[in-house]
């Protein structure tokens, strides 16, 4: 395989604490290597950023609900299109991007991994077949457990081993790299058509609550010694006054220890949690509120869910929150409840600048971002394409990375983000460093993968974007549009060592890696359980249980990780 | 003799996974579990003589040939048209279907699938107001009112009723039947209207009146009119409030709803009442998909093109413009200069003017039998059935995604669809 020297780049890789420095990054066979013999190919990097690949670590971008996004929307398709080139596939969309495209799409921009957010477990087939179907990343699926029979009936009988050993079959079976819940509870009472609003709220019929499920599910994530945390969606999500629901589900892991060196509990699109006020004349960012439980505690993670002011599309396995959502803006909506699992919707939705409600949203968002004093614990996600699709990203870390620019969209959205939100007040602008956490090292720790990913040192995959941005001669603060403009075409985009992007333009196509959590439990808990999973598909699932696990022959290059439980 | 268990029938849209298949040697002895439509397909592979070597039809005569020449040939017309239809899909394979897309990208052509004469107007009212759903076993769990509008699963979906809807018992309907209620909705008494608790006949054409005042009522409005649509009052506001206190109900609707008189603005409405029956209590509703694996075809088209049918590739990247690139509108307009058709029968289907058209411009066909498709195809290839005699994977009408196994060896010498397509893809791009 191919040698490769990245000569002279200015390099930041937080995970090796390097910020900034002048060096030469060797790659061999697709890893980063101390030193090369042979007749490398050098890449000229002077005055160039070399970052490691960037990592998405919450997008749908894969699945069922995804598809049912794109199909119920043509008309979001007509506004975005590329044609086949002589490398690539072509595709349409601009929220909802088609596979091929959005491999495409995240290369360009310098991103090397990504994570699709919600994967419904009998659906799991559909989410890996799109994945198979997206190239230039490595990628990973997260399985859903929020409305789980099995999970719901063993938590409830205090079987937490048993419990453990079911989500372990879970991960396997579906092929999930990680334990996600969206909507605890919440999922289950949609099958009624009704919600849970409070952590105390229980399921209807199954009677456990989502804090008990949700305190449930963090033991046996460490039961199983997962890479990533669980990856929570709390409930109340998109709902007046949420921000009370959000800081008590903050403590609800209090007491358990992680299993690994990371976060005990990842919150994810917290943008979405953060809301006070209790009529929409009165809505207001509580971010404030948020980002100081999150500074006060180390043990959470959170990714934001910035919102970008776009037209997009709204998805998400909170089956009655894409309800209320559609009754606010009679627009489409899509519903799809899974059966003993989940409940995901859909329905687009016009962030517009005109808006109020959606101004003061774009406020909180990067309010979080501002005021989490650690960077490792606020990582930069739009939940794509929930509060905006991910091509904003480089737009994102422009308004990180300026005050200015900030100041300059605040005047163009609705002025009631002077009182309802403290971004005015804000004058943290991001470092080259910090961009570097919130979009690659933080992941990569968050989600486990910092053995091999996130970072440039001996060892790590050779997954590395080029930018063409000299630190030493931009002022990110007043050249913010050369910023955005610079993220969103990598001057390189190297993944596995190969070069896939150049110039912003994409020079050849490679499939990534699928990884997903071989977890091993205990054999006679595992018979065991395996007697209850069989009982319950004979009489309760549409389909046999023989048809349910995804075959591995579906997942491009699947890399599976290992994680023995302690049951 | 071996029995192969879990099997998943290539029928219908239903995809029952439970069928246990016999196999003795190269024949199929039974399929058990499946209804009489499945039975007589997984059996079919037995009795039918089946053709094995590709035809091409020069100077009026059909003659046999190699399987390379047929590929060569068909890739030489495909290549040399200016605008190809590449038509039919929803009875095969999901990867088949990818590599279609792939031709039809790569020769800039039009692809389409059956939908767009089955369910296309259920797919366009999609896109104007959604889909309220569930899967199916949500519908086996918790439903106590099951709806059957202008479909007829007794003879269409045969284990419909069995598996999801009326008969099984489910975690919160332990009594089964006993538990639910019926309703259908069609223009005459069906079998399934036979064992319906109630059966409503509409008046033909009249679907969107009875819709509508079903939805005035939902919302509240009072109905003035004696009767709609052929029904009387009294029996649209017990329907109304029946549905409006159910626990958990359901409206599935064939195409005795898409393709009567207002197609996709019947659908529309329906979905809309549905939408209004959310604010009282939990509804959904299901399109009764026909083709085993139609709803594949459309899954896979839309993750990889943005459209779920009838796109046009003629500028490099996908265009989807119903009425114009759909298949029936390009072949009446006569565009076309080359078919291609896969897994389905459009001569024996499709309105006369478009087959006159098919008859005029050369047509590739790949199937496992012969039908008129295939007697007016300048070069039919052979293939093998997915399902039975190949693994792919499939979608369920309620978009579950099911991977069909292989129980037995297609004949010697007869390829995959898949395999068909990708060799005709790489000579495709050897011309080019």
């Amino acid at each position: 395989m191919s040698e490769l020297v990245l000569k002279n780049g200015i390099v930041y890789d937080p995970i090796n604490n390097v910020n900034g420095e002048k060096m030469d990054i060797l790659v061999k066979d697709g890893k980063i290597v101390e030193k090369l013999n042979g007749n490398a190919k050098t890449i000229d990097c002077s005055g160039k950023i070399v970052m490691p690949g960037g990592i998405e670590i919450h997008s749908h971008m894969a699945g069922g609900k995804v598809n049912g996004g794109r199909l119920f929307q043509p008309e979001d398709h007509v506004r975005f299109a590329m044609p086949k080139t002589k490398v690539t596939r072509s595709g349409t969309g601009f929220s909802t991007p088609t596979t091929f495209l959005t491999g495409y799409l995240y290369s360009k921009m310098g991103y090397t991994t990504g994570m699709t957010a919600a994967m419904p477990p009998l659906m799991a087939r559909h989410t890996h077949e799109e994945l198979k179907d997206i190239p230039m990343i490595d990628k990973g699926a997260y399985c859903l457990t929020d409305g789980n029979w099995f999970i719901m009936k063993y938590l409830k009988n205090g079987e937490i081993e048993k419990c453990a050993a079911y989500v372990s079959w879970l991960l396997k079976a579906t092929k999930g790299y990680v334990v996600k819940i969206t909507n605890p509870c919440g999922t289950e009472a949609w099958g009624w058509g009704k919600n849970c609003r409070s952590l105390d709220d229980p399921a209807p019929y199954f009677d456990i609550t989502p804090r008990e499920l949700v305190k449930g599910l963090v033991e046996v994530n460490e039961i199983l010694k997962l890479p990533h945390s669980v990856h929570l969606h709390a409930n109340n999500c998109g709902r007046l006054g949420n921000f009370v629901t959000t800081l008590e589900t903050f403590k609800v892991p209090n007491g358990t220890k992680p299993a690994a060196k990371r976060q005990i509990m990842h919150a994810t699109h917290i943008q979405f949690h953060s809301y006070g006020g209790d009529t929409w004349h009165n809505f207001e960012s509580k971010a404030d509120e948020i980002a100081k439980a999150v500074n006060s505690n180390k043990n959470i993670v959170i990714d934001t869910g910035t919102v970008t002011l776009d037209h997009t599309t709204t998805m998400t396995a909170d089956g009655p929150l894409e309800y209320y959502l559609q009754s606010l803006t009679h627009l489409k909506w899509m519903n799809r409840n899974v059966e003993m699992e989940t409940s995901p919707g859909i329905t687009p939705f016009i962030y517009s600048r005109k808006m109020p409600t959606a101004s003061i949203q774009w406020a909180i968002g990067l309010e979080l971002s501002l005021l989490i004093k650690d960077p490792w614990q606020v990582l930069m996600t739009t939940d794509h394409p929930n509060a905006g699709p991910f091509i904003r990203y480089p737009r994102i870390i422009a308004w990180l990375m300026s005050r200015k620019y900030r100041e300059e969209t605040a005047s163009k959205v609705h002025k009631v983000i002077y009182d309802r939100s403290t971004i005015d007040g804000i004058d943290r602008e991001y470092s080259f460093y910090d961009i570097a956490i919130v979009t690659r090292a933080g992941e990569a720790k968050a989600l486990g993968l910092s053995d091999r990913k996130g970072h440039l040192g001996v060892g790590a995959d050779a997954d590395i974007a080029v930018y063409d941005i000299n630190p030493s001669e931009i002022d990110p603060s007043r050249d913010y549009k050369e910023i955005e403009k610079k993220f969103s075409s990598a001057a390189y985009t190297i993944k596995d060592g190969e070069i896939l992007v150049k110039n912003g333009e994409i020079v050849q196509t490679r499939y990534g890696r699928t990884l997903w959590v071989n977890s091993k439990v205990d054999g006679e808990l595992e018979k065991e359980v395996m007697k209850d999973i069989e009982y319950n598909f004979k009489r309760y699932y549409s389909v046999n249980l023989a048809n349910y696990p995804v075959r591995e022959e579906v997942l491009t290059r699947s890399t599976e990780v290992t994680r023995s439980a302690s049951v | 003799m071996a029995t192969i268990t879990d099997v998943i029938c290539p029928f219908c849209g239903t995809l029952c996974d439970d069928i246990e298949v016999v196999v003795n040697g190269s024949k199929i002895e039974s399929a058990r579990h499946a209804c009489k439509i499945g039975n007589s397909k997984f059996l079919s592979i037995n009795d039918i003589p089946r053709p094995i070597k590709p035809l091409i039809r020069e100077n009026g005569a059909s003659r046999e040939a190699s399987i390379d020449e047929a590929i060569a040939k068909a890739a030489e017309i495909l290549s040399n048209s200016k605008r190809a239809l590449l038509f039919g899909w929803s009875s095969t394979s999901c990867e088949a279907t990818a590599v279609g897309i792939e031709i039809a990208e790569e020769i800039g052509g039009l692809i389409d699938g059956t939908t767009t004469v089955c369910h296309g107007p259920t797919v366009m009212a999609v896109q104007y107001v959604g889909l309220p759903s569930v899967t199916l076993g949500e519908i086996k769990n918790r439903a106590d009112l099951v709806i059957y509008w202008g479909a007829n699963p007794m003879h269409a979906h045969p284990r419909h009723l069995s598996r999801y809807s009326i008969f099984p018992r489910g975690y919160f309907r332990e009594r089964g039947q006993q538990d639910r209620e019926l309703i259908v909705v069609d223009v005459r008494k069906t079998d399934t209207a036979k064992i319906a608790n109630h059966f409503i006949q509409v008046e033909f054409g009249k679907d969107y009146e009875l819709l509508s005042a079903l939805r005035m009522i939902v919302n509240g409005g009072e109905l003035e009119e004696e009767e709609v649509a052929g029904v009387p009052k009294e029996k649209i506001i017990e329907l109304a409030d029946k549905m409006m206190n159910c626990q958990f109900g359901i409206l599935f609707f064939g195409m005795g709803l898409t393709m009567s008189p207002g197609k996709h603005r019947n659908i529309d409405n329906a979905i809309s009442l549905v939408k209004n029956l959310n604010r009282h209590t939990k509804f959904s509703i299901m399109p009764m998909r026909g083709h085993w694996n139609v709803t594949g075809f459309g899954e896979v088209m839309t993750w990889q093109t943005g459209y779920p049918f009838a796109v046009d590739f003629s500028r490099g990247y996908a265009r989807y413009n119903p009425g114009e690139t759909s298949a029936n509108d390009v072949l009446q307009r006569e565009e076309v200069d080359a078919v291609l058709v896969v897994a389905s029968d459009p001569v024996a289907h499709f309105p006369r003017k478009s087959v006159a058209h098919l008859a005029r411009v050369p047509m590739i066909t790949i199937a496992p039998h012969h039908s008129l498709t295939t007697e007016l195809s300048e070069i039919f290839i052979p293939s093998s059935m997915v399902g039975i005699e190949e693994e792919g994977t499939a979608y369920r009408m309620d978009t579950v995604p099911l991977f069909t196994r292989k129980v037995i060896d297609p004949p010697q010498g007869v390829l995959s669809d898949v395999e068909i397509l990708k060799r005709i893809l790489e000579k495709i791009r050897e011309m080019r």
